[in-house]
């Protein structure tokens, strides 16, 4: 069992704070994603889980015993690097048997787990070569056999496969997943790919500046973004954001900066009369309208994206601001054109402009 | 080889010598006039007798005269051809010269000795190698206990300064620590005082220590050398500090770290270091010659020295160690910088 909890975790370079107290819960067996744009501290939090960064303030705690003056090393954790980290000058073996060595494990012990876990990574036919002569996504399995062969407690990815191309990485993504429900162990995997986020995990922690924004399950997130970043950050293409303002008459409307006017239903929670807000829609929840409706909006196209199985239209309202809209199957509209716009209330995200919190949560 | 003979022979000029063609290979073979024909002049006349060394005009290639063994004659006596006179054409061998006579006679015929004008013979010459210059430095001389003395010396200065330089270059480079930059200006800053200058200190502190007069003493005040330390730092500083990571992840201990991760991965830069040492340990002379005053202790360029007496030189040995003393650093330069060319070069990176 290893669980992992971080409770106000802080770290200061000088007088520049890069995580600004993370307080987090990571269950065992749990396969927990750090995601956020880059320089948001999600590294340095791996770093520091792993021992390998000192921590400023806040504790971490390892099955609810206390390691922040314990040494990498004795923690029990492997991680996998971005650069994967191999020694250059061993072999593959040599490679996945230096830990076990240092743990004083005996040979015969060592070169059965080796064995089994190169069999596993499908990297045995590589054992005696050396890392300049394999391949970027041999390297990454050996990188992850090396963190596998010493059974820790927790493993940590730092960015593994953004050194791969694009098809591998959905090869090893998948087989990372399968590797954890296979040892099921706690893993945390840091990336700045949202999209290798929702893909996953059973939890994600978003980041920003060294701040926790949300910790959640991937459809959590989705569905309910305690914030704009958080709403704009998960999810692809990115949900469009409409400035307004809320008008309380016989109902509750909307008022966008274009002038379009949405009704919201009249049990909408936290709003008041001239209140700044910002509606969020993620693409699909934008449909096209044949005729004129109350709550549509008027747009210009300006590009149309034609994937065969869906279409995505970017365009621009008349204020300027972009949006974007999922159109299922293909579609005949053309760049240039105007097009009217429906929204579905029901996918609709409220955030006030001010803060950035949530208000509405509709589903 | 016709790839290597055709690479050697590679011309700007496709049918004739252009300008630049007879510019590059002068320049080139005046280079190598330069730099090899000292050393093949030296290898010549260590073979060259004594008289053939003080013969003046002097000739390229080692040459001795004829000795025969006649009868009635307890050495062997030089053989000459005589060019003038009755005997012209015939082979005499010289019992004695005195003045412009030499007194000959005729091998078939030891006991007539004849008179003959000095000029009208010819010394019997032949190329011949003079090997006693170097068997007479075993016979002699303690050659074997200053080569050993040269190689204790070089080897154990070379390891222990391979490995007091590494040691600080790894945690320079490495250990972020208080301090760090002040240390490494330090180091540099040395790089600028010249050796003379500490030589009356480093004197005083050796013969506290109690080692003067020992190879220690020799070993030890040049082990840490700041040009040493600086090129394995650059070189570790290329180490990612990602490996160092892995390998702590890997519950390797720091001296593990240094000892299985940062030395190996450094080995080029060590070689360079390696042959650097050797060449300064073994040709040092100005050291060990204030430090060691024993005959028994003495390297081999102090052993050099010691043939240059003030009123005589004994040049055929002195050259012939020479000889003896070049060949170790040429073929370890030859050895180490064949394994600097197949260096470990990949990082395991990307």
């Amino acid at each position: 069992m290893a669980k992992l909890e971080l409770r106000n975790v802080e770290k200061a370079y000088g007088a520049a704070k890069v995580i600004r107290g993370v307080d987090l819960d990571i269950e065992h067996g749990e396969f927990c994603v750090f995601v956020g744009p880059s320089g948001c501290g999600k590294s340095t939090l791996l770093r520091m889980i792993s021992g390998l960064e000192s921590i400023t303030d806040g504790s971490i705690l390892i099955d609810g015993e206390l390691v922040n003056r314990v040494p990498a090393a004795e923690r029990g954790l492997a991680m996998v690097f971005q650069s994967y980290a191999l020694y250059p000058h061993m072999t593959v073996q040599q490679n996945l048997s230096f830990g076990l060595e240092n743990l004083n494990t005996p040979k015969a012990q060592i070169a059965e787990k080796i064995e089994q876990v190169s069999q596993m990574l499908q990297i045995d036919q590589l054992l005696q070569r050396r890392p300049k002569d394999l391949s970027g996504g041999q390297r990454q399995r050996v990188a992850i056999g090396r963190a596998v062969v010493r059974e820790p407690r927790i493993f940590l990815f730092d960015e593994p496969l953004s050194n791969l191309d694009a098809e591998l990485r959905v090869d090893m993504r998948g087989e990372i997943a399968r590797l954890h429900k296979r040892l099921g162990n706690t893993m945390i995997y840091v990336t700045h790919d949202q999209v290798e986020a929702m893909t996953m995990a059973d939890k994600i922690a978003v980041l920003r500046d060294g701040v926790v924004e949300q910790f959640g399950t991937p459809l959590d997130l989705y569905n309910e973004p305690d914030n704009v970043f958080v709403a704009g950050f998960i999810g692809s293409p990115k949900m469009n954001f409409l400035k307004g303002v809320i008008k309380k008459g016989s109902g509750t409307t909307l008022v966008l900066e274009t002038g379009d006017k949405i009704e919201l239903p009249d049990d909408t929670p936290k709003v008041s009369d001239d209140m700044a807000v910002t509606l969020g829609i993620r693409p699909n929840g934008l449909h096209l309208a044949s005729s004129a409706d109350t709550s549509a909006v008027h747009v210009d196209v300006k590009s149309v994206e034609r994937l065969g199985g869906e279409s995505y239209i970017y365009a621009a309202m008349p204020n300027g601001d972009a949006i974007t809209v999922h159109s299922p199957g293909q579609t005949e509209i053309e760049p240039g054109s105007q097009i009217t716009l429906t929204i579905n209330t029901s996918h609709m995200h409220l955030f006030s402009t001010e803060s950035g919190k949530a208000l509405l949560l509709t589903r | 080889m016709a790839r290597v003979i055709s690479f050697l022979t590679r011309t700007r000029g496709r049918d004739r010598l252009h300008w630049t063609d007879w510019f590059t290979y002068g320049y080139l073979f005046s280079g190598i006039l330069l730099m090899f024909g000292p050393v093949l002049w030296l290898a010549l006349s260590s073979f060259k007798t004594d008289a053939e060394l003080e013969r003046f005009p002097p000739r390229f290639l080692p040459y001795a005269q004829e000795m025969i063994e006649v009868e009635g004659y307890d050495k062997p006596l030089p053989v000459f051809t005589v060019t003038a006179g009755e005997l012209a054409g015939a082979r005499v061998a010289q019992v004695r010269r005195i003045g412009l006579v030499a007194q000959v006679v005729r091998p078939e015929n030891p006991s007539e000795i004849i008179k003959i004008g000095i000029k009208d013979r010819q010394a019997v010459e032949s190329v011949s190698l003079a090997t006693k210059n170097y068997t007479e430095l075993f016979e002699r001389f303690n050659f074997m206990r200053f080569l050993w003395n040269s190689t204790f010396i070089t080897v154990m200065a070379t390891l222990i300064m391979l490995l007091v330089n590494s040691m600080a270059a790894f945690a320079l480079s490495k250990y972020e620590f208080r301090g760090r930059g002040t240390v490494m200006a330090l180091v540099i800053g040395v790089l600028m005082i010249p050796q003379t200058v500490v030589l009356v200190p480093l004197f005083l502190v050796t013969r506290e220590l109690g080692m003067l007069d020992s190879l220690w003493g020799v070993i030890i005040p040049g082990a840490a050398t700041p040009t040493g330390v600086f090129l394995l730092r650059q070189y570790m500083l290329t180490i990612p500090d990602e490996i160092l990571d892995a390998a702590r992840m890997d519950k390797a201990s720091e001296w593990k770290i240094y000892w299985r991760i940062v030395l190996p991965l450094s080995a080029p830069a060590l070689a360079v270091l390696a042959i650097l040492a050797i060449m300064w340990r073994w040709n040092d002379f100005l050291w060990p010659l204030i430090a060691l005053s024993r005959p028994e202790k003495f390297t081999l360029q102090l052993a050099l020295n010691a043939f240059q007496g003030e009123m005589d030189t004994n040049w055929s040995s002195l050259l012939a160690m020479t000889v003896l003393t070049l060949l170790p650093i040429a073929l370890v330069f030859a050895f180490l910088q064949k394994y600097i060319a197949t260096g470990i070069a990949s990082t395991g990176g990307k």
